[in-house]
């Protein structure tokens, strides 16, 4: 069943036409992903080749639902317009935005996130500065390898790229429901509590892996909600202990200011709520495949 | 990117937020003109990233342009919680103060949305007022796409209970602060204290102002607002080529893609580094995604620049990114580096694992440079990377 994503989506590609959207729209594509079309004001109506597959162009995201009854977007727009497109999915109401721009002003994001709220919260928005969600052998909404692991009964989510690769690979003979890739920018739109509600619900999952980093206070919130709502075996990772106080590190949100927002009181709010933290992503992986074990 | 509080007046001034006039100076005797334009007093003001000047002596009243070189001279160059002063600003001398409040608006990560603190307790650190007096401190989300009309700033001004004879200016100061917050894409604009003086006006008199660097594609102006001087020379540097760079004091460099990936890695080295010595990661650098051979040569030299670096960890992990182009980018690296003349002389443990990690990992082998290392997995290359540069 996995979370968000799953063969029947019907995904559509805003920005699919530039470079990166093209490698990306490929990639998906070859991990059997349901590519219904691409979204460009001013190629509507053509249509793109790729690997014989024959993807239509779109004018609106409107247009590309109506058309194709999609109910996924993955965008790929530059950061000077992300916001403008984000917000014509927000009104097309499509239920599942994916972001993956990385560099989006925050101003941008706090305006589309308030935007779809006022909106009724039709859309989910994951993202931005994210690698998107796979569910492995189903469906590829975004840039994480697809060949990395196989399906399998661990869901995962993550404010990192590369430590969801990671992660995906220490534990790939066992295998991934879904993985999330929510970003590391100070506002997203879906949260480590989103996934993890969505997970405790599926009953294809069996174990939660959750990974964050320094910044803001959404591992403590989510170790929060666990204590409370998750029934379900959850193994945290959280990086950047070394950090240095005032110094973003990479992510835009990855930063310690003060005393808050740093890796060793996520930890401890995690463990506090019964998660058991690994040090390395290797010992989390272990730590996963022990209670797998029984 | 946080602000100095001159060039935080500055934006004030600039978006119409009253403050009192004043220039920044970098040499003692620069403070006797910039005093003599004030009428012949100032305050001398160190300018540092950091709060507590006034008690360690950073903030000077100056009765005469003599004084104010004689502050100048004692203030600059001087240290304040381990920031030096490289700059003063001499400003205005306030007029007789009767209140100080404190206003700011910022971006509230948790709730994803902006808010506006607002208090009629001005004057100290406002984490301090929230702690003793939790009632004198008003928070007021702020929707993004609805901003701070003057009705908003009312509900600011009154949830905050400031005294009617100054609501309308207080109100002022808000809609051009709000303006400021936005048309700046700042993360925090705050004010503090915000006086009102004998006269009634209501004066803006010390600052903060951090701004998004991820705006910086329709700010062109913030660039100029940077402060190279503070700068880590390493730091400076990578960041002309592009590179996501941070400084850090241990012994380990790092060189990793993807910014989780690279926190993690310092953390496992910090972690081995304990069974050694405690050496420590001696940078964060991310090369992102798609590692070229040239990105990877200037990620090498800026690290290998490094006097404090005894040896060098490359941890990729090939998701989109081939190991077999990484590996080929180590090598052409090192020949780049050579050929410049700057031959390599300190070890490097290289960490492929992912998306053609069999053939990256063969490439290494086959191009047998005597000061690469292969550990095929993180844990053990971070343990071997500690260990050679402990033995250094």
């Amino acid at each position: 069943m996995a979370i968000f994503l799953n063969k029947d989506s019907k995904v559509i590609v805003q920005g699919m036409t530039g470079a990166t959207g093209m490698k990306h729209t490929k990639l998906m594509l070859a991990d059997g992903t349901n590519i219904v079309g691409g979204v460009n004001p001013r190629k509507a109506g053509t249509s793109v080749d790729i690997d014989g597959n024959d993807i239509p162009v779109f004018g609106t995201v409107a247009e590309a639902i109506e058309k194709t009854g999609a109910n996924v977007s993955v965008l790929f727009v530059p950061p000077a317009f992300a916001k403008a497109a984000v917000v014509e999915a927000i009104d097309a109401e499509i239920p599942l935005a994916v972001v993956i721009t990385e560099g989006i002003a925050v101003h941008d994001s706090a305006a589309f996130y308030a935007y779809a709220v006022s909106k009724g919260n039709k859309t989910r928005i994951i993202g931005p500065n994210c690698p998107g969600l796979i569910t492995p052998g189903q469906s590829n909404a975004g840039i994480i390898p697809g060949d990395i692991t196989k399906p399998g009964r661990i869901g995962l989510v993550s404010k990192s790229g590369t430590l969801t690769y990671q992660m995906m690979y220490e534990l790939r003979d066992i295998g991934f429901s879904s993985a999330v890739g929510i970003g590391g920018d100070p506002v997203i739109g879906t949260t480590h509590i989103d996934a993890l509600a969505a997970f405790e619900a599926d009953p294809d999952t069996d174990l939660i892996v959750m990974i964050g980093e320094i910044g803001g206070d959404a591992e403590e919130r989510a170790a929060a909600f666990i204590k409370e709502n998750v029934k379900k075996p959850v193994v945290g990772y959280v990086a950047g202990f070394t950090a240095p106080e005032g110094k973003t590190m990479g992510h835009a949100g990855a930063i310690v200011s003060g005393s808050s927002g740093t890796a060793a009181a996520k930890k401890e709010a995690l463990e506090a709520a019964g998660v058991k933290v690994g040090k390395t992503p290797t010992e989390t992986a272990k730590l996963a495949r022990a209670i797998l074990a029984g | 990117m946080d602000l100095f509080e001159y060039q935080a007046r500055d934006l004030f001034a600039k978006h119409d937020v009253p403050v009192l006039a004043g220039e920044v100076i970098d040499t003692p005797e620069a403070a006797r003109a910039a005093t003599e334009r004030l009428g012949g007093k100032s305050v001398v003001k160190a300018q540092v990233k950091v709060g507590g000047r006034g008690k360690a002596g950073g903030v000077k009243l100056a009765a005469t342009p003599d004084e104010a070189v004689e502050h100048a001279t004692n203030i600059l160059g001087m240290d304040i919680k381990g920031h030096t002063v490289h700059k003063v600003m001499i400003a205005e001398t306030a007029p007789e103060i009767v209140e100080e409040y404190y206003v700011s608006f910022l971006l509230d990560r948790a709730n994803r949305t902006f808010l506006s603190i607002a208090s009629v307790e001005g004057g100290m650190e406002i984490e301090e007022v929230a702690a003793t007096r939790p009632d004198a401190v008003a928070k007021t989300p702020i929707d993004a796409n609805e901003g701070v009309t003057e009705a908003k700033a009312r509900e600011i001004v009154a949830a905050a209970k400031f005294p009617a004879e100054v609501a309308d200016k207080v109100v002022n100061v808000l809609v051009k602060l709000w303006d400021t917050f936005i048309k700046e894409d700042a993360l925090l604009v705050e004010v503090n204290p915000l006086a009102k003086v004998a006269s009634g006006e209501v004066i803006a008199l010390d600052g903060k102002v951090s701004l998004d660097e991820n705006a910086e594609f329709r700010q062109p102006e913030h660039e100029a607002l940077q402060d190279k001087e503070a700068a880590n020379p390493l730091e400076a540097a990578a960041k002309e080529k592009n590179l996501n760079y941070v400084k850090l004091d241990g012994e380990v460099g790092i060189i990793g893609n993807g910014a989780g990936l690279v926190m993690s890695t310092l953390d496992v080295v910090a972690y081995a580094g304990e069974a050694h010595g405690g050496v420590k990661p001696a940078n964060f650098l991310d090369i992102g995604g798609g590692a070229s051979a040239a990105v990877m040569a200037n990620g090498l030299e800026i690290i290998l620049g490094d006097p404090d670096v005894k040896s060098v960890f490359v941890n990729v992990f090939g998701g989109i990114t081939a190991c077999d182009e990484v590996a080929n980018g180590i090598v052409q690296a090192l020949q780049l580096l050579k050929d410049k003349g700057e031959e390599v002389t300190k070890p490097l443990v290289v960490r492929l694992d992912g998306n053609n990690a069999e053939l990256g990992r063969k490439i290494l082998s086959d191009a047998n440079h005597p000061l690469v290392q292969r550990v095929d997995t993180m844990d053990g290359a971070a343990d071997k990377a500690a260990e050679l540069a402990a033995a250094k």
